[in-house]
């Protein structure tokens, strides 16, 4: 069961006629979520509707939206899973145009019926889940691993170009922000290195209208291999990597552009591979005069860039724009990288996939023990077991009462207490030899030595009761 | 609705393993090595990294006392190809190969202090080629002239990779004698196995070289070969191919194969899917806008002033605490019931034999 604990705030003027009872009170709503046959997720929806403090009026008086947003956030609790949605009549000056807007922090609406999908959006909604708990992870999700590592790799050739990137301010200006923001999902680390010599695994073809080399789209496939054996990610750590990578094309395949299946050139001029990372192709002007000296020096513009790698790792994420019904805005989350609420959809998800992988992990580990009868499970696998449980059953409690921040650490803990105990090296099923193999071992070794020992029992026997009818014949 | 229809036939996976164990060691067993060294070789060219590839070899054919040309292995007579290279990076070398480390790469039940070139992180989007080369027999196949490995244990570590979900699809491809019958066991889905030899037929080699001594290649592994040889990264020849390879005229041993528990049809599965490395990518169309100028920079800084000590490596290392530990009392259990029972079965035997009388001088 799934709790969202929701608060509706109408502010002074913006109260609409038709409601049930006066402010404030509260709703629980509740609707089925059938995953597959066996299983189905209850949503919860608890809404307490309310009116503005006088704290909040000063806020929503502000001039602009963002501001209000800022000061708002200020004034209430932010805890992780839950949604306050701001009413405001509308004549305020907050709202662009008739209808609603989103923000960072929590959604303005100008109708609270109009609200219901925009729980959804901001939550989980019924695909979502299923998603999740479906036998495959969707390929844009990442796994449950708790640490990742990101590694941003600039490419160049050295004779045309110096190229210089200021990678460490870049990173802790932008992708700094948005690393802390997801801390509670994994622990990453950062890297950067520079290649030189690089090679793109295919060769562009040269378009003469546009005087520029295209890269096909069905040819991006072909890129990434050549330059993954030299990224060095093996080198890196033992968790999975994230590679963004900037390819300064050399001066006699420049400009280069990537060409979309339409044909026409992107915008961004870079791609991304699910589960590995994105690649961005960064042109370098031609000098104006054929004299110039050569290499070139050139300073990459980090901020360009940086919006495309940001915008890659949220893809990565799962974090995609989700489809809004017509009458909302939705305000960029800017220099942050993730708003409140993609943090919270993201954690609704992988709380419930951390789950699901616990209980299919005990139950192999289970029915792995049930086939060799004879294994020897220690002392630490067992209470890794044990907290495994403990900690999945508290993730459910947790998240019946909607309190997402520790329903998922306790999920992480439980994943990790599972994990742990599947791959304990001593559950190797190769060391625990079954009873047939025993036996097959001990009888060529014991029988031959057996069959006189027990010819010799027998004569024993029989010799013993001779003896026992000895007396009453020489009577 | 085309491109619905079209990723449908392809597969959902995101990147490729491989695993290629050569099972045997001596001199004479050249041959293995040179099949695993150049199936490796194929793999590496289609696309497969290093760092995705478990390489399992004896690895001492190209050092050694007996080879004419040291430090080469060649697969085709008169010396065309050395397999050996370069570039060559072998996981697994020499007595590390043993059933125990095969199933603890397949099953990820690894001690933590294991390198990560000797580990298959592969994950639920994996395609992952597992070729094992020796010699084999009906429902076994030999490592190293020491140990062996059953098509059950084989089918066991499948499943359990399969509950964990450590592969998307799985290709088992194995050139032994009576190579079929080390997949008969399979039950896990997704997994498509091809075998040189039916049960009760040899796999043949192919042709010794008279310069260095001993037969070069297997069969059917030199035919797969020269199929993978005009395969490249772009290719979109299918399996179905693949199992026409080396027909009984050629290898004069039956190939085999076995599709029943994979989902898609082979003429769909292209062989790039397992031999090579073809990614899905996607073009990046959307962008999230940064402001340039950040009053509130500086204020990430401070965070990193934290003075942490650089540990010493002496220190990390409980040098003292090793030293005067005591040994460890192993506990002592008494005999169990089986040697008790013999024990007390010839004592008595001896005693009714020789008489109870000697009994007394024991005592």
């Amino acid at each position: 069961q799934l709790a969202v604990p929701i608060a509706v705030v109408f502010a002074p003027g913006s109260v609409p006629g038709d409601l049930p009872r006066s402010l404030p009170f509260r709703d629980v709503q509740e609707t089925e979520i059938s995953v597959n046959r066996r299983t189905s997720v209850v949503s919860r929806y608890e809404t307490v509707y309310r009116s503005t403090t006088a704290q909040e009026e000063t806020a929503l008086g502000a001039a602009t939206a963002r501001e209000a947003d800022a000061a708002l956030c200020l004034l209430q609790d932010t805890s992780l899973g839950s949604l306050t949605m701001y009413v405001v009549p509308e004549t305020s000056s907050l709202l662009p145009q008739v209808g609603s807007s989103t923000l960072r922090c929590q959604p303005l609406c100008a109708s609270p019926i109009r609200g219901a999908p925009l729980t959804q959006v901001m939550s989980f909604t019924a695909s979502s889940i299923a998603a999740t708990l479906s036998d495959r992870m969707p390929d844009s999700q990442l796994g449950h691993d708790p640490r990742r590592h990101l590694k941003s790799s600039l490419g160049r050739d050295p004779k045309s170009h110096a190229v210089d990137w200021d990678i460490e301010d870049a990173v802790n200006r932008y992708v700094q922000p948005i690393l802390d923001k997801l801390s509670l999902v994994a622990n990453f680390s950062v890297d950067s290195q520079i290649l030189y010599y690089a090679v793109l695994g295919v060769t562009p073809r040269f378009d003469k209208e546009t005087s520029s080399f295209l890269l096909s789209a069905h040819s991006l496939p072909h890129v990434i291999n050549p330059v993954e054996a030299r990224l060095g990610s093996s080198a890196a750590s033992l968790y999975p990597v994230l590679n963004f990578l900037l390819y300064v094309p050399e001066r006699s395949h420049s400009p280069l552009y990537i060409q979309d299946k339409d044909g026409t050139p992107v915008s961004t001029n870079a791609f991304h591979s699910p589960r590995w990372g994105g690649i961005m192709i960064y042109n370098v002007e031609a000098p104006a005069s054929p004299q110039a000296s050569f290499p070139l020096h050139v300073d990459v513009d980090m901020v360009r860039v940086m919006e495309v790698f940001l915008a890659q790792l949220r893809l990565l994420f799962g974090l995609s724009r989700e489809e809004l019904p017509p009458e909302f805005l939705l305000e960029s989350p800017g220099n942050e990288g993730l708003a409140d609420w993609e943090l919270d959809r993201l954690l609704w998800a992988h709380t419930l996939e951390n789950i699901a992988t616990v209980s299919t992990t005990l139950t192999s580990l289970a029915q792995l023990l049930d086939k060799i009868g004879n294994i020897v499970i220690k002392d630490d696998v067992a209470s890794e077991v044990y907290r495994a449980v403990a900690s999945a059953q508290s993730a459910m409690v947790e998240l019946a009462t909607g309190h997402l921040h520790s329903a998922f650490q306790a999920s992480k803990e439980a994943v990790t207490s599972s994990e742990r105990a599947f791959f304990d090296p001593s559950l190797l099923h190769l060391l625990y030899f079954p009873d047939d193999q025993k036996f097959a071992i001990y009888i060529p070794l014991f029988l031959p030595m057996a069959v006189p020992i027990l010819l010799s029992l027998a004569k024993i026997v029989r010799e013993a009761r001779q003896r026992k009818k000895e007396p009453t014949k020489m009577d | 609705f085309q491109d619905q229809a079209e990723q449908f036939f392809r597969s959902g996976h995101t990147n490729n393993w491989a695993v290629l164990v050569c099972t045997s060691r001596f001199w004479f067993n050249y041959r293995h090595v040179a099949n695993t060294l150049s199936i490796y070789r194929s793999v590496k060219r289609l696309g497969i990294a290093d760092s995705h590839i478990v390489l399992m070899l004896a690895d001492d054919m190209a050092c050694n006392p007996r080879n004419p040309k040291p430090a080469t292995v060649f697969s085709h007579k008169n010396m065309e190809l050395n397999v050996y290279g370069d570039d060559v990076e072998v996981d697994y070398r020499s007595y590390e190969v043993t059933v125990e480390n095969f199933l603890r790469v397949l099953t990820g039940r690894i001690p933590p202090s294991t390198p990560r070139s000797k580990r298959l992180l592969s994950d639920d989007r994996s395609n992952i080629l597992i070729y094992m080369t020796g010699h084999g027999g009906n429902g076994f196949l030999k490592f190293q002239d020491s140990e062996e490995i059953t098509n059950v244990e084989l089918a066991d570590a499948f499943e359990q990779m399969w509950q964990k979900r450590r592969y998307n699809e799985l290709l088992f491809i194995i050139d032994t004698c009576q190579g079929a019958s080390m997949y008969e066991r399979f039950y896990s889905p997704n997994i498509m196995a091809l075998a040189s030899s039916q049960v009760g037929e040899d796999s043949l080699s192919h042709q010794p070289d008279l310069g260095i001594g001993v037969h070069l290649m297997d069969r059917y592994t030199f035919y797969v070969l020269e199929f993978l040889e005009e395969i490249h990264p772009a290719s979109q020849t299918n399996m179905n191919d693949l199992f026409q390879v080396c027909p009984k005229s050629l290898c004069v041993s039956t190939p085999g194969h076995r599709t029943d528990l994979f989902q898609r049809d082979p003429q769909n599965v292209l062989i790039t899917d397992f031999f090579g490395s073809v990614r899905k990518v996607e073009i990046t169309t959307e962008t999230i806008s940064l402001d340039s100028d950040l009053a509130d920079f500086e204020s990430k800084f401070p965070k990193d002033e934290l003075a942490t000590e650089p540990l010493k490596y002496a220190e990390q290392l409980p040098v003292a605490q090793i030293i005067h530990q005591k040994p460890k009392q192993k506990e002592w259990h008494p005999p169990g019931g089986f040697i008790l029972g013999l024990w007390a079965l010839i004592i008595m035997v001896f005693f009714k034999t020789y008489g109870i009388k000697h009994m007394k001088h024991v005592f």
